[in-house]
């Protein structure tokens, strides 16, 4: 669109009135705002000293875990849907034959860079299973890029610390089993 | 002409075409759902997707009337006057009836199903099938049935539209595959003792609409969906089959034929199929080394590849000094484009070197199916086309037994053997015996300068002076001439691996060619200067050309 186009509509900008002339009105009012968060409560905490409140650790994205079934293995049925989904491409899953009788494939290995993932949510929402979930784990550090990179048992291990603080999605929730 | 009405609309069909309703409306631009109707097979008229509305128009009155009743589309002919109704309420409420009816006794497993993505069922459905499922079976896995040493099917998935049975019937001729019991408890089977165990047997696969046959080798390997798919040539044999091959990340993870009615119709043999393994080996040399220097000390360096451009040439230049003189085996392997610079920067060295087409591979004896498919003896993709580009150097078109010779006694002091040939009978190169054996090899003592060029490591390559790496057949670009004389390009597939320069890529520098190397430059070029590859001179359409039309049309 060109400025002279004519569905552009140009306006005047107003003249300053006598508060804004004055000046000081403005200042006062600015130091309002400052006044008021100086005794207001405090929203920020001294990480790591101090741990955030997270609100719902349902809804949390935090760190992933991969979820285990009722006899202990590995829910997830190796169906690339998350890494489908992934849009910032970190999870690599090699599928393979299933040990079981009850179940066709399963991950011989299952990885998620964690420092290349945006915590976006979409692997959980993917899931078919509900294998793959955020936990409410927040704190993510590491010494190098390799160990940032989580194998099949580091995911699972994440699921055997959380089980308890944030249990599964059941199946009334809308889970499967 | 007889003309056909589609939705409406007229087109017009050949006098002596024989198409049955659904070809007769894609003509049109109408797409008729089908499962069990294919090209290549029998006319069963099972699987009940294909129903349309059919009539005819009366050629004097121009009245039309109409069949009362839905009509397989598969099974009736295009006529003279034909009426075709493809969208009308009625055909779609049949259409969502028989996916309900399929999808009855289906495991709607599609996440752990490697159908999933290119699967009929989930188009169809998607397309014509209706959001709600009023008989809501609770999901189940699918049973898995080991039916031979390529394929396992998963029974439930089955939706019976018997194109398996009938293929390894009509086309295979072996008929593993059968129907047992009937009705709702009908399966897909063999009987036992009789696995599926043919040549063909992996075009089972591909023929399936669903995901109830699965490749062993392919199976949980990767979803299709990351697949990138190439058109491509299979090279296992002079045949020349047209194929897709499908990568991701320069690893191939299988090979699909190509329909090309010419050379290989709907079909390609497992030899082909499963001939793509030996590029990813771990065993395949990647490093270009001079094994020993100009004097004959051994070196065994890596050399760079723009060093070498340079040093190949004074070596050879070195060893047909003083009344030497120059071999080259063009590798059967190679493309037309490749073989016409190998036999150009031969020429540039030493104007007499002998020019001759590299060792042949032969396995056994050519082998036809009922179908009018047939496996080639002949273990290379590219004689012929050699035998062309050779012929318009040298007409006598000198063999590999003649090279051999000249090697041995001493008349050529330097050879340049190209080779790429891939493992014989698609074993792993660790077991395949290699291409040449060692009392073949032996006879390259006398040379000054040993150039060779091949995947893996041979007794020739022991003796190689130069020992480069090979591209693969999908890492080629060029053209490559069949048996029957049947010309087709392609495009390479996936990427070399590091550290290895194509034969192209290597022989367009050592031309002192400029920019990247372009297969279509050189086709141009090979097929100005000789007159049996004239039609190369046009850019090729995706099925490829036959040389003699053009071969024809000059003499």
């Amino acid at each position: 669109m060109k400025p002279t186009d004519s569905s552009v509509r140009w306006i005047e900008e107003r003249p300053l009135g006598l508060t804004e002339r004055l000046y000081l009105p403005l200042v006062l009012q600015g130091l309002t705002t400052t006044a008021r968060h100086l005794v207001s409560k405090k929203v920020t905490v001294s990480f790591p000293e101090e741990r955030p409140a997270v609100g719902n650790p349902l809804i949390y994205r935090g760190v992933h875990r991969l979820n285990r079934d009722h006899d202990g293995r590995v829910k997830c049925v190796a169906c690339f849907l998350c890494a489908t989904a992934c849009p910032a491409h970190c999870i690599d899953i090699v599928a393979t034959e299933s040990p079981w009788p009850d179940r066709e494939k399963y991950p011989e290995s299952f990885q998620i860079d964690e420092l290349r993932c945006i915590f976006c949510g979409m692997c959980e929402e993917a899931c078919p299973v509900d294998a793959i979930e955020l936990t409410s784990l927040l704190d993510l550090t590491g010494k190098s890029r390799e160990e940032m990179i989580f194998d099949k048992e580091k995911l699972l291990s994440v699921y055997d610390m959380t089980k308890d603080a944030e249990p599964m999605k059941s199946e009334s929730m809308g889970g499967t089993l | 002409m007889p003309t056909v009405i589609v939705d409406g609309r007229e087109i017009e069909i050949g006098t002596d075409e024989r198409l049955n309703c659904i070809e007769a409306a894609r003509r049109a631009g109408a797409e008729i759902p089908h499962y069990c109707w294919h090209p290549g097979l029998s006319v069963v008229a099972s699987c009940r997707m294909c129903l349309i509305e059919v009539g005819s128009r009366d050629a004097e009155t121009g009245k039309t009337s109409m069949v009362p009743k839905l009509v397989p589309a598969c099974q009736t002919p295009a006529k003279d006057g034909t009426v075709i109704v493809t969208e009308s309420s009625k055909v779609k409420e049949s259409r969502a009836r028989v996916e309900e009816a399929l999808l009855i006794d289906h495991p709607v497993d599609c996440p752990i199903c490697d159908k999933a993505g290119e699967c009929r069922l989930q188009d169809y459905h998607f397309e014509h099938g209706q959001a709600q499922r009023r008989a809501d079976i609770h999901p189940f896995t699918s049973r898995k049935r080991d039916v031979g040493p390529t394929v396992s099917l998963f029974v439930d998935r089955c939706i019976m539209c018997t194109r398996c049975v009938r293929f390894t019937r009509e086309v295979a001729g072996t008929g593993e595959l059968m129907v047992s019991s009937r009705g709702s408890k009908e399966e897909i089977d063999i009987f036992p003792g009789y696995p599926l165990d043919n040549k063909l047997s992996g075009n089972v696969v591909d023929l399936c609409p669903v995901g109830a046959l699965g490749d062993k080798d392919f199976l949980y390997q990767q979803r299709v969906w990351f697949l990138k798919r190439e058109d491509g040539v299979c090279g296992g044999c002079s045949a020349g089959c047209s194929i897709h091959t499908e990568h991701n990340q320069d690893t191939i993870y299988r090979l699909k034929p190509r329909e090309n009615q010419h050379v290989n119709k709907w079909w390609i043999c497992d030899e082909g199929r499963y001939g793509w393994h030996h590029l990813h080996d771990p065993s395949r040399l990647v490093e270009p080394k001079r094994q020993r220097d100009g004097k004959g000390n051994a070196a065994a360096e890596p050399v760079e590849w723009a060093d070498i451009i340079g040093l190949l040439r004074s070596d050879l230049a070195a060893a047909t000094a003083n009344g030497g003189r120059l071999a080259v085996a063009v590798s059967p392997m190679l493309t037309v484009e490749e073989a016409w610079m190998l036999c150009s920067v031969a020429r540039s060295i030493d104007p007499q070197a002998m020019l001759a087409v590299g060792f042949v591979p032969t396995s056994g004896e050519d082998e036809s199916f009922p179908g009018g498919f047939t496996i080639r003896s002949e273990k290379c993709p590219n004689r012929v086309g050699v035998e062309h580009v050779i012929a318009g150097f040298d007409p006598t078109v000198p063999r590999w037994e003649t090279l051999l010779d000249a090697v041995e006694s001493g008349s050529c002091t330097a050879a340049w053997i190209s080779a790429a040939y891939p493992p014989a009978g698609n074993r792993p190169p660790s077991e395949a015996a290699s291409w040449i054996d060692e009392a073949t090899a032996a006879r390259f003592e006398k040379l000054r300068c040993l150039i060779v060029q091949d995947l893996f490591t041979s007794p020739l390559a022991d003796r190689a002076d130069w020992l480069l790496p090979a591209a693969g057949f999908a890492e080629r670009s060029g053209t490559w001439v069949n048996h029957a004389q049947w010309a087709q390009s392609f495009e390479r597939a996936i990427r070399a691996p590091s550290g290895v320069w194509p034969e192209g890529r290597l022989l367009w520098n050592m031309l002192g060619r400029h920019r990247l190397y372009d297969p279509a430059v050189i086709r141009r070029e090979a097929a100005a200067t000789s007159s049996a590859l004239a039609a190369l001179a046009e850019d090729l359409p995706p099925i490829g050309i036959d040389l003699r039309l053009q071969q024809l049309a000059t003499s």
